[in-house]
């Protein structure tokens, strides 16, 4: 009872981790750069999903579907004003561009929609199901399978489409890509798009287990970009099966070692587990031609 | 030129040179205030604990100002926001102190930044009101001349309230403690078990969490295989929720004793119906029949801010309460001392007899030995139902 209530918690919690952590993956591999305020994207989902389908009162899909749209610009906007100004000089400032970016969306954020923490109503976020004895919200069966879902069409996309493999072209040689006819810019802002979309995704699905207000993504973003590397943030599948994991690692030391001990065990997982597999679980290595 | 138009001409240069006077003399009329300062969170989640001290201390203010104000000296607040930051709360605190110049400090709701300007302000001799935060060491913290005082909740007593409630409302034996994991979380682990022992009781267990754990059930799941009958509950609004939405989802039907943390916020938006479970200690409540101050303060209120219409925006009371009845307080101490110097009030803080607070009649309130106004006997247990929060007859 104790280790089936804390799997379904760890698989859904941990599917939220892997979701936020494809976004990193996503913009690592097409421009190595990654954007640190996917916690705020994620955040701004929520809060963007509350103000249509609560405050406004839009039909949920239409809703979610408005939130995802304008957290796909708030990724365009990162990359265009954030990163690209220092990346394509050669500096790594975007680094703390984006830092400074979240903590600036996360304060608007906190003046425009307000200080106090809003309840995400949901109906599968409230029906609620009995498995093997435990009782488990529809929302959270749900969460993994969306998560493992994407992992698949991202694998796919990148594997057999046109666009998947423009994409990667690009992170490869960008020059010989542009010779080939790609639009290196555009490639490189399609991924924040998508990267942010996705953390606006984890952000929606979240908000009913959860409250929605201005600082809900800080830790999240913090532990993504941690299950990201853990998972070899070059592999889709990897870093979703680091998010699985660490999801599951965090609940079944809090069912069984107490709560505690949660952070200084899973965290030192990490730790150990990179130092084993420095490329992460499913990573490859960089390799650096010369 | 007509009597009339020249009347009106002759009004009108009057009123001009009135207005020109006052433009003159208003730098001089601010110099003559009273200052004292608020050092509480204004930002981030705690926010609206900040806007209801602000406003209990206003609507206080504007009662002592219509009555003359203190010292011949209308009473002008400071306020500073701490963002639940103990550093940035000390910054505030030396800044309105030092250039300010205010005669006296009002603490906000986060122990650890009360805590942080406890030994500012014994050093610098300012006398330090705390309103909100419930750490016990605030008060009692061992210095030799303690400026430090508290219209609010003690930690050590709270615990003590909520084992006696426990026991006589659902004669608990076998409690168990879900805490946040912070500095409060373990000012009341201390305190309730304390609290225990005096009673020659055990616990099943003690489970901590995280501001940001959307899931609780782990640690839940363990208290319940371990048998508890009760569940002591310490955290702010939304971690109190996600306590509760995790039992929903349990179906686990416990009876959950809270300290005051889901006061603070959309408590039963939140947590959903089962938000109405949850007990939790108050020092006031505006809801029902109120005493004569009461009614002229919620009037006060209402009139100053408009944006409150039911008493579900009054909210979170012990806020609004502690801050009016901490504000008479001190004015009273200054009067009494003649004087804004910090040592002088700090005496005339015991020599204050009688004072017809809104939470109670306080009767000799300070003692050297005791610097707390508010003791266990003026706790009540409320509960929240449709946004409001109602006593409960214990």
């Amino acid at each position: 009872m104790l280790l089936i209530s804390a799997i379904v918690s760890g698989l859904a919690v941990g599917s939220m981790y892997g979701l936020i952590a494809l976004g990193f993956h996503v913009t690592y591999v097409v421009s190595n750069t990654v954007n640190f305020s996917q916690g705020s994207s994620m955040m701004l989902g929520a809060v963007l999903g509350y103000t249509f389908a609560v405050t406004l009162g839009w039909p949920l899909p239409l809703a979610a579907a408005m939130a995802l749209a304008l957290c796909a610009l708030f990724g365009l906007v990162v990359e265009r004003a954030l990163v690209r100004p220092f990346a394509e000089r050669g500096s790594n400032a975007w680094l703390m561009a984006t830092v400074a970016g979240g903590i600036v969306l996360d304060n608007v954020v906190l003046f425009t929609f307000g200080k106090e923490p809003r309840a995400f109503p949901s109906v599968m976020g409230q029906t609620r199901v009995e498995i093997f004895g435990t009782g488990v919200y529809v929302l959270q069966l749900i969460i993994p399978v969306v998560g493992i879902a994407i992992t698949l069409l991202l694998r796919y996309a990148f594997a057999h489409t046109r666009t998947g493999k423009a994409l990667l072209a690009v992170v490869q040689n960008k020059d010989a890509a542009r010779l080939m006819g790609i639009n290196v810019r555009a490639a490189i802002a399609l991924s924040f798009a998508i990267s942010t979309a996705l953390a606006g995704l984890a952000g929606l699905l979240i908000a009913p287990l959860f409250s929605v207000h201005s600082d809900m993504g800080t830790l999240f973003g913090i532990k993504a970009f941690a299950v990201a590397i853990l998972g070899g943030i070059s592999s889709a599948s990897g870093v979703m099966l680091a998010g699985l994991l660490y999801g599951l690692i965090e609940a079944t030391v809090t069912a069984f070692a107490g709560s505690t001990y949660t952070q200084i065990v899973a965290f030192t997982i990490v730790i150990v587990a990179l130092a084993v597999m420095p490329n992460g679980i499913l990573g490859r290595a960089a390799t650096k031609k010369v | 030129m007509t009597v009339a138009s020249r009347f009106s001409q002759l009004t009108r240069r009057l009123l001009l040179a009135g207005a020109a006077a006052m433009f003159v003399s208003l730098p001089a009329y601010a110099q003559e205030t009273l200052k004292l300062g608020l050092v509480a969170a204004m930002s981030g989640q705690s926010a609206k604990s900040g806007e209801a001290i602000v406003r209990g201390l206003s609507i206080a203010i504007d009662e002592i100002n219509a009555k003359g104000g203190v010292l011949g000296k209308k009473v002008e607040l400071v306020v500073r926001d701490d963002e639940s930051n103990p550093a940035k709360g000390v910054v505030a605190a030396r800044e309105l102190v030092q250039r300010e110049k205010v005669a006296g400090l009002f603490g906000g709701l986060d122990t650890p930044v009360s805590m942080a300007i406890v030994p500012f302000a014994n050093q610098s001799k300012v006398p330090f009101m705390g309103v909100w935060a419930a750490g016990t060491p605030i008060t009692r913290n061992g210095a030799a001349e303690n400026y430090v005082f508290r219209v609010s909740a003690v930690d050590v007593l709270v615990d003590k309230a909520l084992l006696a409630y426990a026991i006589k409302k659902y004669d608990a034996k076998k409690p168990g403690m879900i805490l946040i994991n912070n500095s409060w979380g373990e000012s009341n682990e201390v305190g309730l078990k304390a609290a225990l022992a005096e009673k020659n009781m055990n616990y099943v267990g003690i489970e901590k969490f995280q501001d940001a754990d959307v899931d609780v059930v782990p640690q839940l799941t363990r208290l319940k295989e371990a048998g508890a009958d009760v569940l002591f509950m310490v955290a702010n609004v939304a971690p109190s929720s996600q306590v509760v939405k995790s039992l929903d989802r349990m179906g686990w039907d416990v009876p959950i004793v809270s300290h005051w943390g889901p006061a603070g916020g959309r408590f039963s938006e939140l947590a959903g119906p089962s938000g109405a479970k949850v007990h939790f200690i108050q020092t006031y409540s505006f809801a029902g029949k109120l005493s004569p101050k009461g009614e002229t303060v919620l009037a006060a209120l209402k009139k100053k801010y408009p944006e409150i219409k039911t008493l579900a925006d009054v909210t979170p009371a012990v806020g609004i309460a502690n801050a009016y009845d901490a504000m008479n307080l001190m004015t009273l101490a200054i009067a009494k001392a003649g004087s804004t110097e910090g040592p002088k009030v700090r005496e005339a803080f015991y020599a204050i007899d009688k004072y017809d607070g809104l939470i109670k009649t306080y009767d000799k309130p300070f003692t050297p030995q005791n610097h707390d106004a508010l003791t266990s006997e003026d706790y009540i247990f409320t509960h929240f139902k449709e946004g409001q929060i109602l006593p409960l007859t214990n």
